[in-house]
């Protein structure tokens, strides 16, 4: 099993590693990578992977639990009130003109009603992965279509809740049961419906209670031993904890992990669990679209290749006008209106939860669910392929792409100043900029920041500011420089590289954390490099020295001369390190002038400097050695 | 009573020798407000409201200073600029300053023969301290001979301690009203005074 763990650890992670890069050169998105990733070495393909891809997908399905988890950490009660209309009236519309719709057909070919409501329901689902990882990827979540479709996803996902609570009701009224299915041996089994219903919301009351009184305590409780580990382990436990709750009352664990992140949403450690989570949840995820690619039952489509290929253009065409009509209803525009029908227009890993309880539970037959399962996961993996072709084909016939970002933030000013990020650094800028009557085009990714300086009148724009589009709409053209206050050197990099391909013109000064992130800015052509952890700590240690009785004056001078020092020793080591061998022999001396510098700083900065000043010296030029005085 | 503000600027005090002296002798006088420009302002920063809310508090004002090339170091010329202000200090209303009476501390490395026609400085000292004086002047105050350390290099502990008591005397003399204006301003120089009052004592 160690062998076997290993061994298909590393086919997984090699197919992730070589189809992804590979599809992002080909500009699809990464979803399209993990699937045909998953094919590949699918059983159909190289066969690398067999029936243990099943078991891979439940563990897979982890990463769409925690998918939902932080989606509905994402959802402060205040935002979802806002979105409600959309959340509601589109989702709802959604849900149920698809459900009717494949409903008459299933009972148009013969099927029972429970059935023919199941695989209605179960089609009506979306991809949540699928459509957010690739709005995600595209900058394309604040435009008008990207806020729809979340509305819709997000309806569709707490729509889960009451259709697996009212399975096992419908079951009843379906001919047999079976219990006890191979991962959901609940406690409830053989109990009867209106228990299981019943137990169903008691598990919901139960996690959105402990999320207030136990959660929240157990977590400032880790949050005091500072140890980030332990809060990533604290994060995890949680999301794994609910998922087991769920899974013993029978419940999607996806849903509970998503009433959790809504519970804790209001926390203050709101950030905390988003960023431990973020990175298990990418992994997973990826490992869940490899699955679902690898479970495409080829053998079943071969034997019925009609039947599945009918259902697939089925489900794609159906979703689609549903769709355009609700958008429609809701006065879209016609291009935004098609991104965001197709989009949608897949069948989503909830469909995955749905067949599988239903199967289970007796309302659908083994080779119905086979046959739907396939066409969800074939439109799954066509639905990122309908993307680019909407995106290229149908769109540019149809008009521009709306400005992403231009419904919900019209960014009008044409400023010379564009500052991005304003956290406590960048808000300091801008602050000090607009005590001069300087106001600076604002552009934060933090949403809630943004909603929280508004509303203290302040004009910030909400953005990912390494995409050129939003630069563009932020007037990077007419601007004439753009301060960067963002901590993350990576995020730094990336927007000096936008910076310099799309606006050469716009001089850039950009926050650096260290002197290793300087290195890079400067090598990529970036002059005014500010290191946070300079200034400050100069300031400091000057300040240290004062107390210590050091005059206040000469402290000054020396910090100045300090930074100066630093700064062009910075200059000098970023052009000196490419040439390797050297590095090391330059390292050393700029550490011994470094120390030197540090030993000798009153004597050899100052006293050399203030010679004018030094009136020790003088006298000694003027008053030879005192004996010798004497003795003349 | 008078009470006096020393107004010192000194780039480099933690070598100094004559002016850490001087500074002792009056730093601590109860009627003495001791300011110390460069510890204040490191940064050439100079607070024009308390500075002018300072000159308002006070009588005497002494610019007390090391006589770098024929001037004071630059904080003080920065302190003049910022502070003395048009129509405050000087020009139309600028009346706040009236009456006060002003003079300059200083020590030279030169010594008292150089500053005379003839000397290596050629001028007496007072030329050299004209732009202290037509500052005063314009701003209605009151300018008083300056009190000078002359050949700081080559003065001794004892003439220095010496020195530094006279100032000390000079400024408490100050403080009690003791010296009428007319007859401060017949002397060439402040020490003269502290001279006499102390031979005296």
């Amino acid at each position: 099993m160690t062998d076997g763990f290993l061994f298909q650890a590393v086919i997984y992670l090699t197919a992730a590693v070589v189809c992804v890069p590979l599809a992002k050169r080909l500009g699809l998105s990464s979803v399209l990578g993990y699937l045909l990733a998953g094919i590949v070495i699918g059983p159909f393909v190289l066969g690398f992977i067999g029936e243990e891809g099943e078991d891979i997908m439940h563990f897979a399905e982890f990463g769409v639990v925690m998918m939902l988890f932080l989606i509905g950490l994402e959802l402060e009660p205040a935002k979802f009130w806002r979105m409600r209309k959309m959340i509601v009236g589109m989702g709802g519309a959604q849900v149920l003109f698809t459900v009717v719709v494949f409903m008459l057909v299933g009972l148009a070919v013969g099927l029972k009603w429970p059935a023919a409501l199941t695989i209605g329901l179960a089609v009506s689902m979306s991809s949540t992965a699928i459509v957010l990882q690739t709005l995600k990827e595209k900058g394309l979540m604040k435009s008008v279509s990207g806020q729809a479709s979340f509305s819709v996803l997000l309806f569709q996902d707490i729509a889960v809740i009451p259709m697996l609570a009212l399975m096992p009701i419908m079951a009843v009224s379906a001919s047999k049961r079976s219990t006890g299915g191979h991962d959901s041996a609940t406690i409830f089994d053989g109990l009867p419906a209106g228990v299981q219903t019943l137990a169903v919301l008691l598990a919901v009351l139960v996690i959105v209670v402990s999320g207030r009184y136990l959660i929240v305590p157990l977590l400032r409780m880790i949050a005091r031993t500072h140890l980030r580990e332990l809060f990533a382990a604290g994060a995890l436990l949680i999301v794994i904890a609910i998922a087991y709750l769920m899974q013993l009352v029978g419940l999607s664990p996806a849903l509970g992990a998503f009433l959790g992140g809504v519970v804790l949403a209001n926390s203050e450690f709101r950030h905390e669990l988003e960023s431990d989570l973020e990175p298990f949840k990418g992994l997973l995820l990826g490992l869940f679209f490899i699955a679902v690619g690898a479970s495409i039952n080829f053998y079943l489509i071969s034997a019925q290749p009609w039947t599945v290929a009918a259902g697939v253009l089925a489900v794609l065409l159906v979703k689609t006008f549903v769709m355009l009509g609700i958008g429609g209803m809701f006065k879209m525009s016609t291009d935004q209106n098609i991104l965001f029908s197709t989009g949608l227009s897949q069948i989503g890993e909830f469909a995955f939860v749905l067949l599988a309880f239903a199967a289970q539970l007796g309302i659908i037959t083994s080779d119905i669910s086979g046959i739907l399962l396939a066409v969800t996961a074939l439109t799954m993996t066509i639905s990122p392929l309908i993307n680019i072709a909407t995106e290229r084909l149908v769109l540019p016939h149809i008009g521009t792409i709306e400005e992403p970002g231009r419904e919900m933030d019209t960014i009008s000013e044409s400023n010379a100043v564009i500052l991005v990020g304003f956290a406590h650094f960048g808000n300091t800028i801008g602050r000090f900029l607009r005590a001069h009557n300087v106001e600076a085009t604002i552009l934060d990714n933090d949403s809630d920041r943004v909603d929280l300086l508004r509303k203290m009148g302040f004009k910030v724009y909400y953005g990912d500011a390494t995409r050129a589009d939003l630069l563009e709409s932020a007037g990077a053209a007419n601007a004439k420089i753009l301060v960067s206050a963002i901590d993350s050197p990576e995020i730094n990099m990336r927007l000096v590289e936008t910076a310099q391909k799309h606006f050469p013109h716009l001089h850039l000064m950009i926050r650096a954390e260290n002197r290793s992130d300087a290195y890079e800015l400067l090598d990529m052509g970036v002059n005014d490099i500010y290191r946070e952890s300079l200034d400050t700590s100069i300031r400091m240690g000057a300040d240290v020295l004062k107390r210590l009785g050091f005059r206040s004056y000469a402290v000054t001078r020396s910090a100045q001369n300090f930074l100066k020092y630093d700064e062009a020793s910075l200059r000098k080591l970023a052009v000196d390190r490419h040439n390797s061998k050297e590095y090391i022999v330059r390292v050393k001396d700029e550490m011994s002038q470094q120390e030197q510098i540090l030993n000798e700083d009153l004597h050899a900065i100052l006293s050399s400097n203030d010679h004018a000043w030094d009136s020790e010296h003088m006298r000694s030029v003027i008053n030879p050695p005192v004996d010798k005085v004497k003795s003349e | 009573m008078p009470r006096i503000l020393i107004l010192f600027a000194h780039p480099r005090y933690e070598q100094s020798r004559a002016q850490r002296m001087l500074v002792e002798a009056v730093a601590d006088l109860p009627s003495v407000t001791f300011h110390d420009l460069y510890e204040t302002y490191p940064d050439f920063n100079v607070d024009i409201v308390r500075e002018k809310e300072l000159l308002l508090q006070h009588d005497v004002i002494i610019w007390q200073h090391p006589f770098y090339w024929y001037s004071a170091p630059p904080l003080l010329k920065q302190w003049i600029d910022m502070v003395l202000e048009f129509g405050w200090a000087y020009g139309p209303g600028g009346t706040m300053l009236k009456d006060k009476w002003v003079c300059n501390v200083i020590s030279s490395g030169g010594a008292q023969e150089a500053y005379q026609v003839g000397g290596k400085n050629r001028y007496p000292i007072l030329d050299y301290l004209r732009p202290f004086e037509q500052t005063a002047y314009l701003c209605g105050m009151h300018f008083l001979p300056p009190f000078a350390v002359h050949g700081t290099h080559k003065l001794g502990d004892a003439e220095l301690d010496e020195l530094a008591a006279r100032y000390g005397a000079i400024v408490q003399g100050l403080a009690e009203g003791a010296f009428e204006l007319s007859e401060l301003q017949s002397l060439k120089y402040l020490q003269e005074l502290g001279h006499t009052n102390h031979s005296n004592a």
